[in-house]
């Protein structure tokens, strides 16, 4: 009994690490650019394949091709920021029509970075193996990447925590998020402060991309899942609240693997219903500041 | 000058409009076995993107819920096969895709932006998933036989469901219900004071407009013959409206219908050979049309439309001037 219990908090927080990261680039490009990029799970996939061609063609440890891959993932976000996005920006008539139109946007790359990725890799199940050792927590087995990734993602999650609340350009991201006028007032600029948010939300995919390379099998079509479990993270933590989707991650974590504990196949169910309780009775989020609704 | 255009293009309507759907009911007589295959593709597409025009151009609540009302005809179909007759049937699809729409709609229509779309993409996911579930714990397994109806048919259906869908979106457009969609769009508050009912215009039209959707999902399960959750509920049948609807443009009739019909002959060409390049192109469309044509073809349409009527009068000044002489 005791051991189950501990099976199930361990595998939430590894799956809750997981999802944590996943959702904390989406919160980023959603909380202060307003994009939401539903294009995101494309990104972490495309890191994923990225990561298994580097590491089956030139051996490359996936840790080092963190090193490679997030820069690389950093540009590409900030140049589709500050060319598509902050034109559609400039060209809306208000947020809520941008919005939208980032929305449809995000949509069109999801498309075009998916199949892009499935005439490059093909759609089989691409997967390679690294420390694939168990290793036995509390009396339970779990494999040695798993726990690594898990360590990973916790380590990220704070550096980017402290980043975002204690440095000069946290504090600019933050305050572009709150209020945008007042911070383009007070001397920031706002327009690449978008562009670092977008790029830093696709390093992040990037690295996210890495870690799941190494604990799970990769398919080119299964970005949309991972959107999925993003936004439904954001929401749950609040829309543009970094932090919520930090705790919402873990906390998520936890329920998937508990019910995954009673009924594998409610899974996903569950994670749906989760998700549309929480936008009827709480749209804001757990943490998320108010919102109008009507 | 507005209001006789507005008359105008009214007018033209009343005529196309009628002459289409004549067009469409002798077309089996004239056309190949494969075209009909494809104009049912074409007329199912269009009924679902109308029925999301219907709703959401004017508004601007963008849905995603299209998945959810279709695949629940789909389902109606696949329990009532073969008690009673699919006419029947069809409008029993119908008549729950409006409950499913309706309820949906109580629920969430004061959601606003990013909610709503979140919402409805959400709800489909969970009806999916939770019909996924029932089917492989109490079904035995997860798909269902349905028995098919004739191409003829289908056809016969189709097209009386979208000639309705099309009579019915254009007098809501033209009606006091269409002048207030418009106005909610522009401005919801504004449109409250001036005493619009604004939730219960809003949750009607979605629940009207759910009705085709939900009588179209019944007839295309006797065509398609096997169904699962995946086949009914898949959420490309949410997204491919919207683009349809957004490439050929809201703000007209025809738009939609040309969107629909661009991309479906598309589709017919790539996908099978290459459906991974169909799926890039659309994509591409999409980011396309978003970036630099925000109207649609409509708005070209109208350009090059203007154009020609400019060149007309002008040909018609010299043909005067040359008289004169």
């Amino acid at each position: 009994m005791i051991e189950s219990a501990v099976d199930i908090i361990i595998s939430g927080l590894i799956l809750g690490g997981v999802y944590a990261l996943i959702a904390v680039g989406l919160s980023l490009q959603y909380g202060v650019g307003r994009v939401l990029n539903v294009s995101h799970g494309e990104f972490i996939i495309l890191g994923a394949l990225a990561t298994y061609s580097l590491f089956t063609a030139l051996k490359l440890n996936p840790f080092v091709a963190i090193a490679v891959i997030a820069p690389a993932f950093f540009v590409v976000g900030y140049a589709l920021d500050r060319s598509l996005f902050n034109h559609l920006r400039r060209t809306s008539v208000n947020d809520d029509a941008f919005e939208g139109r980032s929305l449809l946007a995000s949509f069109g790359l999801l498309f075009v970075i998916q199949n892009l990725m499935l005439i490059w890799w093909g759609a089989n199940l691409r997967g390679y193996s690294y420390l694939n050792t168990p290793v036995s927590i509390l009396g339970n087995r779990y494999g040695l990447n798993r726990v690594i990734a898990l360590v990973v993602a916790v380590t990220v999650s704070l550096v980017f925590y402290v980043f975002i609340k204690r440095t000069r350009l946290g504090k600019a991201i933050r305050a572009a998020a709150e209020a945008p006028q007042m911070a383009e007032v007070l001397g920031v600029n706002r327009r690449m402060v978008l562009g670092i948010c977008f790029g830093l939300g696709a390093a992040l995919a990037g690295l996210a991309g890495v870690l799941y390379s190494i604990m799970f099998e990769i398919q080119a079509s299964r970005g949309i899942e991972l959107t999925i479990v993003a936004i439904v993270v954001v929401v749950f933590g609040g829309l543009g609240s970094i932090s919520g989707s930090l705790i919402g991650g873990f906390v998520l974590g936890l329920v998937t693997s508990l019910v995954n504990f009673i009924d594998p196949s409610l899974s996903l169910a569950a994670f749906y219903l989760i998700f549309i309780l929480v936008l009827l009775l709480r749209p804001s989020g757990i943490l998320g500041r108010a919102i109008h609704a009507d | 000058m507005l209001i006789s255009t507005l008359l105008s293009e009214q007018k033209a309507a009343l005529v196309v409009m009628p002459l289409g759907i004549i067009l469409l009911a002798i077309a089996p007589a004239l056309i190949s076995d494969s075209a009909q295959i494809t104009l049912i593709t074409v007329l199912m597409y269009a009924i679902l993107t109308l029925s999301w025009t219907m709703f959401s151009g004017p508004t601007g609540y963008v849905s995603l819920a299209t998945a959810a009302l279709f695949g629940v005809g789909i389902y109606v179909a696949a329990l009532l096969r073969g008690t009673m007759p699919i006419e029947v049937i069809v409008l029993i699809g119908g008549l729950t895709g409006f409950v499913f729409a309706l309820a949906i709609g109580i629920l969430t229509l004061r959601l606003r932006g990013v909610y709503f779309i979140l919402f409805t993409f959400g709800i489909t996911a969970l009806i999916r998933n939770v019909v996924q579930w029932w089917e492989t714990h109490f079904g035995g397994t997860v798909g269902r036989h349905v028995l098919g109806a004739s191409n003829e048919a289908v056809y016969l259906l189709v097209t009386i469901l979208f000639a309705a869908t099309l009579v019915v979106t254009f007098l809501v457009k033209h009606s006091r219900v269409g002048m207030a969609l418009q106005a909610i769009g522009e401005n919801q508050d504004a449109a409250a004071h001036i005493g619009i009912h604004v939730t219960r215009i809003k949750v009607l039209t979605f629940a009207a407009s759910a009705v085709f959707v939900g009588a179209t999902g019944a007839v295309m399960a006797t065509r398609w013959r096997y169904i699962d959750p995946s086949i009914a509920f898949n959420p490309l049948l949410s997204f491919l409206p919207v683009v349809m609807a957004i490439f050929g443009g809201t703000s007209k009739l025809y738009g939609p219908i040309l969107g629909t019909v661009v991309l479906v002959v598309l589709q017919d060409f790539l996908i099978t050979e290459h459906p991974y390049l169909y799926l890039l192109l659309f994509g591409l469309t999409l980011v396309v049309i978003v970036v630099w044509l925000p109207g649609g073809l409509v708005v070209l349409a109208q350009k090059w439309f203007l154009k020609a009527r400019i060149q007309w009068a002008k040909l018609q000044m010299q043909v005067r001037r040359v008289r004169r002489r």
